[in-house]
């Protein structure tokens, strides 16, 4: 299973003359780090706008996702069992429709090229899980505590802010490591509406990497591992919040 | 209050002032009621604003995208002529709808079967715990975490004719190397492998916390009858896993329909069209080429909404029928 990222590593390490060496290289003898170097010297800006993209989508759908979970979850508004199949619905539209729809609009709207269009496409993959997860977690919570804050004369955003918000923690937690990926990740929103443009994410500096000297896989993978770093590291700090994600995602308790 | 109430003969003054008081509480719990669903819905409100804007309203697009004959031009001068269901049909008839609609089954089913099955082995695998058993979980995610275009670009240079890995072990056992992703033969199967190697740490996971929920106990009762180690997995994980099961392979159904960059990276769909799905068909014609056909390839889109959207109401079904 994991062969595949050690052999992304292998080759990142592997100077240019040995590529096509038969039998290749199964480690890294004679490592070399001009890979590294080449992303170092090309991709930086990419990995600047990709951070900006993810960390803009993660406050973009933590703001929507929060506030309308607790009403799901706690105030029970009217029309809120058609809501939640809404988003359900929402989550399997193909990216690729959601991605046409929205290139007409930002023609129209003059928006096509920025980073902060991106980060608006992007929300769209995030905010019906975030709502999802939020709502879940929350129905959780005792009614006690709420009731508690209440008696206590705090209103509802003062219950939701200081007793609903810290408290749900977890999911917090939870939706921003899923939103910040999937918008590190994203490709096809970005191909079709940041082509071309000033602020380019790193999965499109990869693809024209690719295009363009489809020759030096060296610095492909290099460019493709340095890509992955975010992932590895929210693996490493937040495993749990990974696999309460997934189950949290498929399956509702 | 309605006159009635006032015409009706004085009750005791004990009751009234009973009635009275009830009348105002409840009353007062109306109001309560009013105020917490307007405060709900304050609540709800900026999300229903947003699935409006950035759902429906592109959806829409999508929709009148199909319906009319659009050029880059008709985006910006607004002028695009009705052409009705022109678009579907030119699609329906194109010489790609079959093998595109064959391939995105295969593609689907054949991804799921091995997700699943593999899934399933790893999730019996780490259930028995051992040392080492978190960490191993934990690492084995990471497929399924990296960027796409990451493991896409992988699983290239891996497949790749001349100096790819995969041939070359191939060579070790004495098969003949195979043009992996440039054959019509096996593009198909190329990346069809790449996308169970992605899908395997959702199954597993999810699988895995499936089985966290089947009691020790009958394990034990059933060793203690004698049965064995496949015994126990047919008679008892099967059967109680199998309301995760479904939520799983209605999700990943759901998902692998989507899939579009890892075929785009490491094929284009082609040689040909021997790996076309919908999902990259529709994207070659709105945008894979120089005269981008925006009306069939928004008609292409809406068909496979329409499929995603069949299997997405089953699952909710699915989910309905194990919460009652």
């Amino acid at each position: 299973m994991l062969f595949p990222v050690y052999w992304m590593i292998n080759v990142s390490l592997t100077p240019q003359q040995d590529m096509r060496k038969s039998p290749p290289d199964l480690f890294p003898l004679h490592p070399t780090f001009t890979g590294y170097q080449a992303v170092l010297h090309d991709q930086l800006p990419y990995l600047g706008t990709s951070l900006l993209i993810g960390l803009g989508t993660v406050v973009v759908t933590l703001v929507l996702s929060a506030p309308a979970a607790y009403a799901l979850a706690k105030l029970r508004p009217r029309g809120g069992g058609f809501l939640g199949i809404s988003l359900l619905i929402a989550q399997m539209v193909p990216g690729i429709v959601m991605a046409m729809g929205f290139y007409g609009i930002f023609l129209n709207l003059g928006i096509m090229r920025t980073w902060w269009g991106l980060v608006v496409a992007d929300s769209t993959l995030a905010v019906p899980f975030g709502v999802m997860i939020f709502t879940a977690f929350m129905s959780g919570i005792p009614d006690e505590l709420t009731a508690a804050a209440t008696i206590d004369g705090a209103g509802a955003l003062r219950t939701f802010w200081s007793v609903v918000l810290p408290v749900s923690r977890n999911a917090v937690v939870t939706v921003s490591l899923f939103s910040f990926l999937w918008a590190w990740s994203d490709f096809v929103f970005a191909n079709t509406l940041d082509s071309g443009g000033d602020f380019q994410p790193i999965t499109l500096g990869i693809y024209r990497y690719i295009g363009n000297n489809n020759q030096e896989w060296n610095s492909i993978m290099a460019t493709a591992v340095v890509a992955s770093i975010p992932a590895a590291v929210l693996l490493v700090l937040a495993q749990r919040y990974v696999a309460a994600g997934v189950t949290a995602g498929a399956v509702k308790d | 209050m309605t006159l009635a109430h006032t015409d009706r003969p004085p009750r005791s003054p004990v009751a009234s002032r009973a009635t009275h008081r009830t009348r105002d509480a409840r009353a007062a719990v109306r109001r309560q009621r009013r105020r917490t669903q307007l405060t709900a819905w304050a609540f709800v409100a900026p999300l229903v604003v947003y699935l409006a804007a950035f759902y429906l309203y592109p959806l829409y697009r999508n929709l009148d995208l199909s319906l009319h004959h659009y050029t880059v031009r008709s985006f910006v001068d607004g002028n695009a002529p009705f052409s009705g269901w022109a678009n579907f049909s030119q699609v329906l008839h194109d010489p790609t709808f079959w093998p595109a609609l064959t391939n995105t089954a295969v593609f689907t089913l054949a991804s799921l079967a091995f997700q699943y099955v593999i899934g399933l082995a790893l999730a019996v695998f780490f259930n028995r715990h051992f040392r080492l058993a978190g960490i191993l979980r934990a690492l084995f995610l990471v497929p399924w975490l990296l960027p796409l275009i990451v493991s896409s670009s992988t699983w290239s240079w891996m497949l790749n004719s001349e100096s790819g890995i995969v041939n070359h072990t191939l060579h070790l056992v004495g098969i003949a190397p195979v043009d992996w992703l440039t054959s019509p033969r096996w593009a198909l199967t190329s990346v069809i492998i790449a996308n169970i190697w992605i899908g395997i740490p959702f199954n597993l996971v999810v699988l895995y916390s499936g089985l966290q929920n089947v009691p020790a106990e009958l394990y034990e009762a059933a060793s203690l009858d004698g049965a064995g180690a496949w015994q126990q997995f047919r008679r008892i994980t099967f059967p109680l896993l199998r309301p995760v099961s479904a939520i799983t392979l209605l999700l990943g159904l759901v998902y692998t329909l989507k899939v579009f960059d890892l075929i785009w990276i490491m094929t284009r769909g082609g040689p040909g069209n021997s790996s076309s799905t919908l999902a990259t068909w529709s994207y070659k014609l709105g945008f894979g080429t120089l005269l981008p056909q925006f009306g069939p390839g928004a008609a292409v889109g809406n068909i496979l909404i329409l499929i995603a959207l069949l299997f997405g109401l089953l699952y909710i079904r699915v989910q309905r029928r194990q919460e009652a």
